[in-house]
């Protein structure tokens, strides 16, 4: 056992944070409605101090060691990020005070907006979906009201790479759109051949996702959006790669319509073990009546001295509401702060430097891990994870073993199209000698695989723990523990 | 900012790509459009962030500076230190989901604790690992129902009395699959039994608040059992503090139970990030969105934790999957689990029942106000009541504000019958000083107010 | 791998057997190889449930993946195997026997003739490797 669970450290009567009693005359608790048994974990405030941190050191992360999980854009989360989060003026204003008394937050969600606007090149802007998922989910239900509101309702069908997001294809079911699958050309970009041949006038749109999850920017992304809007269909944008186009291209120049941004990902938001997440939407003009409600503009505009009053307005076509309140506010105020102190050079050089680390580290490799489509990738590239003179070795044998050299992994087996896929993203804030000592802890595990093979049939070794038993735990289902009574 | 890279160090690099510049990389990128001027501010400096970033949070007028009396589906509740001294532990918040389990036990132990303690509280059998916030764990509540009948029922019935928010964002979910969703435009002034008639054959879920969105406390063992007999699932939608002192939803026949986690420790923060609760009955646990952490074993029989029934997700499942969910809020779940260990079974129960007697304190002393009386005097509420005002409530909030005090929430703009009808919250931060001021305050607004119908006549 | 010789496929891996006109119907032993440990089974038809061929009759569950299983044959289902959900591994040990989905009553055994036969499925699974 690594570490007891918070179940076994209770002691009957122990309580960590007391309050004091009530200074106000007790009132009768309301009969037949209250609960005896409350079979929560008692503590002292060290055991769950002790307890907690034990439990963090059990994890890898960015803070700790490289961790190039490709379409996820494990950047460094600076800081900064977290003391101005926290200032008393964000975390502890309510969501549903008068406007007049939250000016602070509304002016900074405004020009967040703006600036995400100015990056994205859109026309609006929505900051209230909670995660790139949930992003995706609201941009589907603005391209279906669009269509929906332009009378062409036949229209239900969504059109999606092989090589995208599993979210895509969820999220347009989530929405009540029929979902057909688009097929990749040899150079890993979107047949047109077939994408042409599956747009009438059931369109609503395609999803692309550029630089697509081979990290290859689409080249046909022009003539994609000509044909698309030729048939009456939208073009939505995954922006789960913005960081590759920071000050590169603006998605929205490109003739995407509607694009989720990632602030976990592109601007710096850390990623909290899973969430939360922020998924802000851009769309350009002809969709902007659709954006959920509420949206924070300017109400009153600005007088000589008196700086403008900001507020919140609904959207007159709107889709309504994707999430209680306003979004994921401490979220914003990251990735505000992200945006500030980069500008737009700084923003550039994000990407530039992200595509550098990327096609610097598949330099270093691709002799030794074959990559298919091999030319020049973004910010993050897919090697096929099988190394020559070693059948039995499987990415997922390689990726173990890098556990073992300290290193967080590649993502496995995504994207689906690649066999054995090892999907590398390094990100722009790692060095050169992190990179290189990452090639070589690969270059060495493709020696060990060809010599002692079970040196990565048995990884990790190094690790709190083994391998894990995946089949035991979806048999069993054991998914909770209970204090002892 | 923050690349590392040296000028020596990018040549080097390019050298062994095999390109002479960096703008090399980008020639897939349409000429047209390639390299933008972003009209952005200039970079700043941290130093210079941190200064703004300080100025504009001093724009805003905090529940430090003012005392709070607004609710409605956010809490001002007082946050240990432990808990966000444990959220600033970089290995928690800078890890991503736990995909590769050797290397993210501390995240996935504490999901799994997590699990425990909301399946405890909620007095259910399985827990996820959470939604995004308590409106979309409802929403996911209808789209578990709607998949568990495999689209055959589709019909949802919601109660008047569930957060405005909640039922908007219900709305949005459901556009396009052909759902009907009903009684969530019903008379809020009716209590659960109004929604017995609604339930139908076609019925696939009843979904209350619990306490609801008026801090009213009901039993709905008979609700339970009227969606139940129609072979329905009933789901219930907690303020998990109050379950401190109530009655758990898995007493009184909940399928279902979501809820918003905010009052466990998360911070106000002008909306999120919250936490999104969600617990069910084990049989329904593969018809139940979002991540899940199972305990199993290594090779050496070492004790560990996966995220387990993967298959049901989007990544799987694509298409098929019951949800697109694929973050879940990690690092607010770890808040709760924090929170709840270090207050344990006594502390939550003395927290929840100081918000019960601060608030029937308030209660009593408002309503004895001229002008003013509690909306449904007889029923039970927890730490939220709605009152009537003689004045319009903005104009009762204007007048608070300028004496400090954070007014309560505006029933009249979602409930027409309620015009006039202020939802006050009264929590454990709120001192009895602070109610005795609100009630002055209010005492004061009713003269005014006399004057202004005196003025208007 | 075990390819039964008196049994009929399909191009998405299941069987059937069929004897007099009542069908019963399971994933491969390829199919099985492919999903690895199966972890969970939910047969999505009721007995007396009027089902056409191709339609969605089970969903198979292994850690890394999700498999729909389709009608082979059109016809009335007349049992399903419930206990399944109890004991998925038998879809990896005993796949054309324990771990049987279905049974259905034909109604068109014309349907038959559009299936593979043990040698076509073999062609079928080496194709595939």
């Amino acid at each position: 056992m690594l570490e007891p669970l918070v179940c076994e450290l209770s002691q009957p009567d122990r309580q960590g944070v007391g309050y004091p009693p009530s200074d106000v005359p007790l009132s009768e608790l309301p009969a037949g409605l209250t609960r005896d048994a409350l079979p929560l974990p008692e503590l002292s405030e060290v055991d769950v101090v002790r307890h907690f941190t034990r439990l963090s050191q059990l994890n890898y992360s960015v803070d700790t060691g490289f961790y190039p999980l490709g379409s996820c854009t494990m950047k460094y989360n600076p800081k900064i990020n977290e003391e101005v989060a926290r200032l008393p003026g964000f975390t502890a204003i309510h969501p549903l005070q008068p406007i007049e008394t939250v000016q602070g937050s509304l002016a900074l969600m405004y020009h967040l907006q703006e600036a995400l606007k100015e990056i994205g090149g859109f026309a609006g802007m929505t900051l209230q979906p909670a995660a790139g998922a949930h992003g995706e989910m609201t941009g589907v239900l603005i391209m279906r009201a669009y269509q929906k509101d332009r009378g062409e309702t036949q229209r239900n069908k969504i059109l999606i790479p092989d090589s995208a997001h599993g979210t895509n294809p969820a999220s347009s079911a989530m929405a009540g759109l029929k979902v057909v699958q688009l097929p990749s050309d040899e150079r890993g970009n979107v047949d047109l051949d077939a994408l042409r041949a599956e747009c009438d006038d059931t369109l609503v749109g395609l999803m692309l996702t550029n630089p697509n999850t081979l990290g290859l920017f689409e080249e046909h992304v022009l003539e994609i959006a000509e044909i698309v809007h030729a048939a009456g269909g939208l073009l939505y944008g995954d922006g789960a790669n913005l960081n590759a186009l920071l000050g590169i291209a603006r998605p929205g120049d490109l003739g995407i319509d509607v694009m989720h941004f990632n602030l976990h990902k592109t601007f710096s938001t850390p990623h909290g073990g899973g969430g939360p997440g922020s998924g802000p939407v851009g769309v350009a003009e002809h969709l902007v009546d659709f954006l959920p409600a509420p949206v924070v503009d300017i109400v009153e505009p600005a007088e000589e001295d008196i700086p403008p009053l900001y507020g919140f307005v609904t959207p007159k076509k709107s889709i309504g509401r994707v999430k209680a309140f306003h979004g994921h506010f401490s979220m914003m105020v990251r990735a505000y702060t992200y945006i500030l102190m980069h500008g737009a050079e700084g923003l550039r050089r994000v990407a530039e430097d992200a595509v550098l680390n990327a096609n610097y580290l598949m330099a270093r490799l691709k002799d030794t891990y074959p990559v298919p489509y091999g030319r020049i990738c973004k910010h993050e590239f897919v090697a096929e994870g099988k190394v020559e003179g070693a059948p039995g070795v499987r990415a997922l044998d390689i990726a173990k073993r890098l556990l073992d050299y300290g290193f967080h992994p590649p993502t496995n087996y995504f994207p689906l199209i690649v066999h054995e896929a090892l999907m590398i993203e390094p990100t722009e804030t790692e060095s050169l000698q992190t990179l290189d000592a990452f090639a070589e802890a690969l270059l060495q595990i493709a020696e060990e695989a060809r010599e002692d093979p079970d040196l990565l049939h048995e990884a990790p070794r190094t690790t709190p723990v083994g391998r894990l038993d995946e089949v035991k735990a979806a048999r069993e289902l054991v998914l909770k523990c209970e204090v002892p009574a | 900012m923050y690349s590392p890279h040296t000028p020596q160090e990018r040549e080097k690099m390019l050298r062994v790509i095999g390109v002479e510049r960096v703008e090399d990389l980008f020639a897939d990128v349409p000429a047209g459009q390639r390299f933008p001027a972003l009209e952005l501010p200039p970079a700043a400096t941290e130093m210079e962030a941190a200064e703004e970033l300080g100025h504009i949070a001093e724009a805003n007028e905090s529940v430090r500076d003012l005392v709070c009396f607004l609710g409605a589906g956010a809490y001002h509740h007082y946050i240990p230190a432990v808990v966000d001294s444990i959220l600033r532990r970089g290995e928690f918040y800078t890890a991503y989901t736990p995909y590769q389990p050797e290397v993210s036990q501390g995240t996935l132990q504490a999901i799994y604790e997590y699990q425990s303690l909301m399946c405890a509280l909620t007095g259910m059998e399985v827990s996820n690992a959470s939604h995004y916030d308590g409106a979309t764990a409802a929403a996911e509540a209808v789209n578990m129902a709607y998949a568990q009948f495999r689209g055959k029922r589709t019909k949802m019935v919601l109660s008047p009395a569930l957060h405005p928010h909640y039922r908007q964002t219900v709305h949005t979910y459901t556009r396009g699959t052909g759902l009907l969703v009903t009684g969530d435009d019903g008379r809020p002034e009716e209590g659960p039994e109004a929604l017995i008639p609604l339930i139908v054959e076609n019925t696939a879920l009843v979904m209350v608040q619990y306490p609801d969105f008026f801090g009213r406390i009901y039993d709905y063992t008979a609700l339970a059992e009227a969606a139940h007999e129609a072979g329905a699932l009933f789901a219930v939608s907690v303020n998990p503090l109050a379950l401190g002192m109530l009655t758990p939803p898995g007493e009184f026949g909940a399928d279902i139970v979501t809820g918003e986690g905010q009052p466990l420790g998360i911070p106000l923060a002008f909306g999120g990030p919250y936490l999104g609760i969600f617990t069910t009955r084990k049989k329904y646990v593969r018809k139940m969105a979002g991540r899940l952490v199972g305990e199993t074993v290594d090779g050496q029989g070492r004790r560990g934790y996966v995220l387990t029934l993967t298959a049901r997700e989007q990544h799987i499942r694509r298409e098929r999957a019951t949800s697109n969910i694929c973050t879940n809020q990690g690092l607010m779940a770890l808040a709760a689990t924090v929170y709840l260990s270090a207050l344990g079974a006594q502390g939550l129960r003395q927290v929840a029942e100081l918000n019960y007697h601060k608030a029937h304190y308030a209660a009593e002393r408002i309503a004895s106000l001229e002008g003013f009386s509690l909306w449904q005097p007889e029923t039970p509420f927890f730490n939220e009541f709605a009152v009537k005002c003689p004045r319009p409530v903005a104009e009762v909030n204007e007048h608070l504000l300028e004496h400090g005090v954070l007014g309560g929430y505006d029933l009249g703009q979602d409930y027409p019958t309620l015009e006039g009808y202020m939802l006050i919250a009264v929590t454990e931060m709120n001192s009895r000083e602070d109610i005795d001021l609100l009630v002055n305050i209010l005492a004061e607004s009713t003269q005014e107010g006399s004057h202004a119908r005196t003025f208007s006549l | 791998m075990n390819i039964p010789a008196d049994l009929k496929y399909t191009k998405n891996d299941e069987w059937v057997r069929v004897e007099g006109n009542i069908g019963t119907i399971g994933i491969t032993d390829y199919a099985q190889g492919q999903l690895s440990d199966v972890v969970f089974v939910e047969i999505l038809v009721s007995e007396g449930d009027a089902v056409s061929q191709g339609d969605s009759c089970a969903t198979v569950e292994s850690v890394k993946a999700a498999s729909e299983v389709y009608m082979p044959v059109s016809g009335t289902v007349t049992a399903i195997h419930e206990e399944l959900a109890d004991e998925p591994e038998v879809v990896n040990s005993d796949p054309y026997g324990e771990a049987w989905m279905v049974k259905v009553e034909l109604s068109d055994p014309s349907e038959l003739d559009g299936l593979m036969d043990a040698a076509a499925y073999e062609a079928y699974c080496a194709e595939r490797e």
